[in-house]
């Protein structure tokens, strides 16, 4: 919280002016009024002189001086260093095109695919990939001017060659995740599935019980709907106890 | 055959006690509905009924712009196809598009842009397709109306809704959203979309003559029509995604009575 210098007449002045309007995790709209004076705004948000609106459907977040909306609903946007899950759309000589689940396609070159010391590489591009594989790599390099462009070298990296996708919001991700990874541990360890997560807002579960395959998929789904409620962590693993330890 | 002797509708457009030929008072507006995300196949839809105008838009984007040589290197480009349904009017309209058609989706298009905040996402495009089923005057406010609302439902970052209303004049009073009948035989016809919070017009066009009293009469008429219809808009976008918040929390009470 903000502390008022002592005798700060000015500071607590600033304090009269600071207005939040909405209340955390509240329902807002593109244009609606969020707050009013010297915040920073952070995502999804803008400020036009004194005042803060949202630009998006969604839930209102703030801490400490920083605004921002979490959308319920948007595409995803890449940036450098994001795990990735794509398909292959078209196979190039020098490399392939990935569709991201994004506006953007990504462009993996064949020197970004494979393990470090594959050589010789196989001589047709064709091969390694083909059209309607999947892969899951790293955004290495993308800006405004340039489509994104992947690399798959990396020990966790390249084709997928089995398990279940689901695509989720990518705004969710974070919560799917939880607070340093606690929600997708409590998921791999109680499943004893392997979850892989993009970031772009695909999820790949590979499982050895269909059952379990199943609870998963449902857990995640429940996971995306009830992204913004509280104790949701409890929920999930209520969840598990009755389905899958039939407690 | 015998042909209906139809007596000259202009000159009933308004009667003695100040009532409009649809019984309404000069400054009110037709009865609006309007839902969100009634589409499941666009990323975002809305549809509208105003009076007899039925329009359904439908968003798709931002995705990737094909034909390519249509990149703008620094935003989005936006993309807007107005249609009219052949069975849309009383007499049957020709499918192929009309110079109305195309026309109005240009209006459209750049009533919408200053509202989308396309430097968001360059080098793609957004998609707008408006159908209206059913046509009854001022299908291009209508329109603006409810492709607004598809944007948002789509998650497209916008600076806010962009609200439409028309306004015009017949046997000398100005009135408000007019429609079939008072825009073919009225005096004036003047739609204007309005983004309320930034006080910015973003389409303002006018058929026949007013004076400048009238105009102004007029003029502050339409603001205070679009921001009526603001908040219409306002509570349809929140009905749709308060609903899914509803049933989520009527869910979790089920299962704790489980």
């Amino acid at each position: 919280m903000r502390t008022f210098g002592k005798n700060s007449i000015k500071s607590a002045f600033e304090w009269i002016l600071l207005t939040i309007l909405a209340q955390k995790k509240q329902l807002v709209i593109p244009g609606e009024l969020v707050a009013k004076g010297e915040y920073d705004p952070d995502l999804n948000v803008y400020k036009d002189g004194e005042n803060i609106y949202s630009t998006m459907i969604g839930l209102f977040e703030y801490q400490g001086s920083r605004i921002s909306v979490v959308p319920l609903k948007h595409c995803y946007f890449p940036f450098v260093d994001d795990i990735i899950i794509g398909r292959i759309t078209d196979v190039g000589m020098s490399g392939w095109s990935v569709d991201i689940n994004s506006p953007y396609s990504a462009m993996l070159p064949v020197t970004e695919f494979g393990a470090r010391q594959n050589y010789p590489r196989k001589r047709e591009t064709t091969q390694s990939l083909r059209v309607g594989d999947l892969v899951k790599a790293k955004i290495i390099a993308f800006d405004r001017s340039r489509d994104p462009l992947l690399s798959a070298r990396d020990r966790e990296l390249g084709k997928i060659t089995g398990g279940r996708m689901i695509k989720i919001t990518p705004s969710k991700i974070p919560r799917l995740i939880g607070k340093e990874g606690s929600m997708i541990n409590l998921l791999k360890k109680e499943s004893a599935c392997s979850l892989s997560v993009g970031q772009n807002g695909i999820v790949l579960v590979t499982c050895n019980s269909p059952k379990n395959e199943e609870v998963v998929v449902e857990l995640i789904k429940m996971i995306e709907h009830e992204a913004h409620t509280q104790g949701l962590t409890d929920r999930v693993s209520e969840v598990i106890n009755r389905k899958l330890r039939g407690v | 055959m015998y042909k209906l002797v139809k007596p000259d509708p202009s000159k009933n457009l308004i009667n003695d006690k100040g009532l409009r030929s649809d019984g309404r008072r000069p400054d009110e507006l037709r009865s609006i509905k309007l839902q969100v995300g009634v589409l499941d196949n666009a990323d975002g839809s809305a549809y509208i009924e105003q009076g007899k105008n039925k329009i359904i838009a439908g968003v798709y984007g931002p995705r990737e712009i094909h034909p390519k040589h249509l990149i703008i290197s620094d935003r989005a480009a936006i993309r807007c196809r107005y249609r009219m349904a052949p069975f849309s009017t009383d007499e049957r309209k020709h499918p192929a598009p009309s110079r109305r058609e195309v026309e109005i989706s240009k209006v459209i298009r750049e009533a919408l842009e200053p509202s989308v905040l396309s430097e968001y996402y360059p080098r793609t495009v957004i998609d707008i397709f408006i159908e209206a089923l059913q046509c009854d005057g001022g299908t291009r406010c209508a329109s603006i109306v409810a492709a607004s609302l598809a944007l948002a439902d789509a998650g497209i970052p916008l600076k806010e809704l962009v609200s439409s209303c028309s306004v015009g004049k017949v046997k000398g009073h100005v009135i408000v959203d007019l429609y079939d009948l008072e825009d073919k035989y009225g005096e004036a016809d003047l739609p204007i979309a309005l983004m309320p919070n930034h006080n910015l017009v973003t389409l303002i066009q006018m058929d026949g003559k007013l004076s400048k009293e009238e105009f102004d009469k007029a003029f502050n008429m339409a603001l205070e029509g679009c921001r009526k219809i603001r908040n219409l808009q306002n509570d349809a976008l929140k009905r749709k995604y308060k609903l899914e918040s509803d049933t989520e929390n009527s869910k979790d009470s089920k299962e704790e009575v489980k």
